[in-house]
């Protein structure tokens, strides 16, 4: 905790980061002087292989054990921002990035970091459930095999304490050794959120994670997210307001690959300081 | 031909359009149909006629555990049979890691260079490579310049040469049917590429893996014409040294520089003789060669079969 | 500080070592090089191809002239004099290749727009592996068909047809390769999307007029290579002509008579007793780079063209 408030009091006396600068709709970023920062984007640009640009100059904080939501159109850019923070774009070739994620304390640029450890950092749950061809027990530990963690007892003391945190436990506990697949939609996409839980990742990121989901297994997601708010940092993209509304702390809204405002969340909806966010959320666009 | 308003005003006959149209897909559906039961007819015509003529020597033991003889009625398959199963041992060795390897990499670890696009633009074209060709390179490399002789490690590396490009496609294939969803699951934990190919990718492109390199394997058990190119007789009245052994170490890699013969060979040898009685015995070769390839095919189509389920 | 495992926090229960980074790092590489070199060896084989071939038809091309190779019409190799035209085997190449396709392009069209267009899923299911079935029956097998029961068939109502000819390789290659040709052509078609049918469809179209003016345009590069590719696999057939045409070198196009392919005539050296060295040994690898550059130039087209439909959907 030390680290990190010496780091507030270095962004707020540092009043020539760039960031500032190129967030013109927003003077300040920092919102609450009280809530630790747990990432930091910097002036983010993004390029797919194709020459295209997808994301522009983009710059907003992640806080520490919150819930942000992306919103904004589709195409806007959101999942490809949020699919920055664990470089997944890198399976793919002629991706380009300019700018900084920088994870805070340590201020370490995930952009510079070897793929493979910010993945190792950074969790993240997808838009269609995909959980391996495998048990439910071998899904919640693949990525504790994955950093080469063996020891028996310490996996089975995760996969009861990550099932738990997914509230999946109760409903699984007598068929570990099923096969993942067997499972509903909704206990799938539960379930990827352990095996993203297990691994105790700094980030978690949700790519739309209850758009392939039916309206009760989506309740059951949204009050999972809420009740991880205050242990896990979540970045969360969402196609629906309402939703955003619900689960997040904060929300940035998204537009043509530019972040056109950041705010708590509830800010953002009652009181948007740009036109363009009220034109969306009011559904008068997009 | 009228044009377009000219026909509303006079008044389209839709239902006789709508019969031709009926009756021109009726026709058409019929001669594909039509095709479809000749081809089909004549190939089973022709398998049931092999089948009838070599039945004679099919239904006599003695015609799988004798040697070739000058008398065609003693002709066995012996030493064909055990040559076949020999090179196709050396063959899959080589092959099948050689193929799937190069296959993973390709899916897994090539880069956008220049060196891919060789490999790529490579392995295409020697999918095309005529066969004798390759019988060709065995001849000029192998048996010439290495001096190898007409041996089974010979015909088996010649024979995986040649079954590589199949091993190669199909595994590659076999890798990009996998929802990349998974791949995208395995990177989002954190797996490196290894962990990724190893622990997901490998054991869900199994099936199709598996049945890529039977397929090649059944191509290489009916080719022929490289393996006349490297000098292979069809009159071999021995069997190569047997890979077993009673005494210390057990197991001898002497089979490997043994002369032999395989079933193509064999039964083009008996077809190309004017003996009426040789094409009993080759009728019967063929049967035998048939079934060989046929049952790897179908076993190779179950495993994906199966899989797919 | 540095690493991501000394920077987690002692609390946490997931402690990932250094130790197995490093050595999944390790193994990692060692897979990529050992993985790269299996690709690597793909490449050895065209490599050792173009080797063999160049190296020894340039030392029969010391012995013959070039002028001669493409110009000559005669084509004798064991004679004392030997003569090396290339026409007499082309021709007998020709000749087979061609009524091989005049056989499989017209059925494999009818049958690959039967399965892709009219068929129902079930006969689709059921036919296309019997198609890859009967792609894995042996070219010898086929030989013994054209031989000993195409030929005496054809001979019924061919009174003077030898028992040595090009017609019934030609037409058994025809059969053989039909498999090829059909499964090629319909992935072709399929590859076509739906959306164009459903528009053909709206438009009013018939079955056979969605096929005939919309599928068929649209996957002519697909359909073309399939042909090309069918070219090149009955230019480079061996075994049926081998033992249904006789092997003797003729310069002919009339298909009932016998004659000799340039890869039958590599398969007849092959099986006399040849030495090494000597100039009907190196016509083989002459015979062998023919072959060899027909059939590349064939597959490059026809890889280009289908590598051009699947770009297009």
């Amino acid at each position: 905790m030390n680290g990190m408030s010496k780091f507030q009091t270095t962004v707020q006396d540092d009043s020539e980061k760039p960031m500032r600068k190129a967030s013109e709709h927003l003077d300040h970023w920092y919102l609450e002087p009280d809530s630790p920062t747990r990432a930091r984007v910097s002036n983010l640009k993004f390029w797919y292989g194709d020459g295209t640009q997808a994301i522009d100059d983009v710059s907003m904080p992640l806080i520490d054990k919150k819930v942000t939501a992306l919103i904004g159109p589709s195409g806007c850019g959101k999942s490809t921002f949020l699919r920055c923070f664990n470089r997944m774009h890198d399976l793919y070739p002629g991706v380009r990035y300019s700018g900084e994620i920088n994870l805070l304390p340590e201020d370490e640029d995930l952009i510079n970091l070897d793929p493979n450890i910010v993945r190792m950092r950074v969790g993240m749950v997808f838009q269609k459930p995909n959980p391996f061809p495998k048990s439910i027990y071998e899904n919640v530990i693949a990525g504790l095999r994955i950093r080469g963690i063996t020891k028996r007892s310490l996996l089975d003391e995760i996969v009861e304490d990550s099932l738990s945190k997914a509230a999946l436990w109760d409903e699984v506990k007598d068929r570990l050794h099923q096969p993942a697949l067997s499972m509903s939609g909704g206990q799938q996409q539960r379930l990827c959120i352990a095996r993203a839980l297990a691994v105790e990742p700094e980030i978690l990121l949700l790519d739309e994670p209850t758009s392939a989901l039916d309206p009760i297994a989506t309740a059951k997601v949204e009050d999972l997210i809420n009740k991880l708010a205050g242990d896990v940092t979540v970045l969360i993209v969402t196609h629906n307001m309402q939703q955003a509304a619900r689960i997040s702390d904060y929300t940035a809204y998204m537009y043509l690959g530019k972040l056109i405002e950041y705010n708590k969340t509830n800010d953002l909806f009652t009181a948007p300081r740009c036109q363009r966010t009220e034109d969306y959320i009011t559904g008068r666009f997009g | 031909m009228k044009t377009l308003s000219e026909n509303i005003k006079s008044g389209i006959d839709y239902a006789s359009l709508s019969r031709k149209n009926r009756s021109r897909d009726i026709i058409f559906a019929s001669l594909g149909i039509i095709v479809l039961f000749i081809a089909i007819t004549t190939l089973v015509a022709l398998f049931l006629d092999l089948a009838v003529r070599g039945a004679p020597r099919l239904t006599d033991p003695d015609f799988y555990t004798s040697f070739p003889s000058r008398r065609p009625l003693d002709a066995g398959i012996l030493s064909a049979w055990v040559g076949t199963i020999m090179v196709m041992l050396v063959t899959a060795v080589i092959a099948v890691p050689l193929g799937i390897a190069a296959g993973l990499y390709l899916e897994e670890y090539a880069g956008k260079n220049w060196l891919t696009d060789v490999i790529e633009v490579n392995v295409s074209n020697l999918a095309g490579v005529p066969s004798i060709v390759y019988g060709l390179l065995a001849l000029g490399l192998f048996v010439q310049t290495f001096g190898m002789g007409e041996t089974v490690l010979v015909a088996g590396l010649v024979l995986s040469l040649l079954i590589l490009p199949i091993i190669i496609v199909s595994t590659r294939e076999a890798i990009r049917s996998i929802p990349n969803e998974l791949r995208e699951a395995a990177y989002g934990l954190g797996a490196n590429q290894w962990q990724t190919m190893a622990m997901y990718i490998i054991p869900a492109a199994k099936p199709g893996i598996i049945t890529g390199a039977i397929v090649g394997l059944s191509r290489a058990i009916g080719e022929t014409a490289p393996i006349i190119t490297i000098g292979a007789l069809s009159f071999i009245a021995f069997l190569p040294q047997s890979p077993v052994s009673g005494d210390f170490p057990f197991i001898s890699f002497e089979w490997l520089n043994s002369g032999f013969t395989v079933m193509p060979i064999q039964m083009f040898g008996w077809v190309s003789r004017p003996q009426a009685d040789f094409q009993i015995t080759a009728a019967a070769a063929g049967v035998v060669l048939i079934v060989m390839t046929l049952m790897m095919n179908a076993l190779a189509i179950y495993i994906r079969y199966r899989a797919r389920k | 500080m540095a690493t991501p495992s000394s920077r987690r926090l002692e609390t946490s229960k997931v402690q990932v070592s250094t130790h197995f980074l490093r050595k999944r790092e390790m193994i990692n590489q060692v897979a990529r090089y050992v993985l790269m070199l299996a690709a690597i060896i793909s490449v050895l084989v065209t490599i050792g191809i173009v080797y063999v071939l160049l190296s020894e038809a340039l030392v029969f091309f010391e012995q013959v002239s070039v002028w001669e190779f493409v110009s000559s019409t005669s084509w004798t190799p064991m004679f004392s004099r030997p003569t090396f035209g290339i026409w007499p085997l082309l021709s007998g190449t020709i000749v087979v290749s061609g009524i091989a396709l005049a056989v499989s392009i017209p059925f494999g069209l009818i049958l690959s727009v039967y399965l892709s267009e009219y068929a129902n899923p079930k006969v689709r299911e059921t036919v296309k592996p019997i198609l890859e079935l009967l792609e894995g029956v042996p070219t010898v097998v086929y030989g013994y068909f054209a031989l000993l029961v195409v030929t005496p068939l054809l001979q019924t109502f061919l009174p003077g047809l030898p028992g040595f000819n090009m017609l019934a390789p030609g037409l058994v290659m025809g059969i053989m390769i039909l498999p090829y040709t059909t499964s090629l052509s319909e992935d072709a078609m399929r590859a076509v999307p739906n959306s164009m049918r459903e528009g053909a469809y709206a438009l009013g179209y018939s079955r056979f007029h969605t096929a005939t003016k919309v599928v068929i345009p649209a996957a002519m590069s697909g359909i073309t290579a399939a042909f090309i590719l069918a070219m090149s696999r009955a230019v480079g057939e061996t075994m049926v002509v081998a033992i249904a045409a006789g092997q003797m070198p003729n310069f002919t196009f009339n298909p009932m008579e016998g004659a000799a392919t340039i890869t039958t005539f590599i398969v007849q050296v092959s099986l006399g007793d040849v030495s090494h060295g000597s100039i009907a040994y190196l016509s083989i690898f002459a015979a062998g780079m023919v072959l060899f550059l027909l059939t590349l130039i064939f597959n490059l087209i026809g890889f280009y063209l289908r590598k051009r439909y699947r770009q297009a959907y």
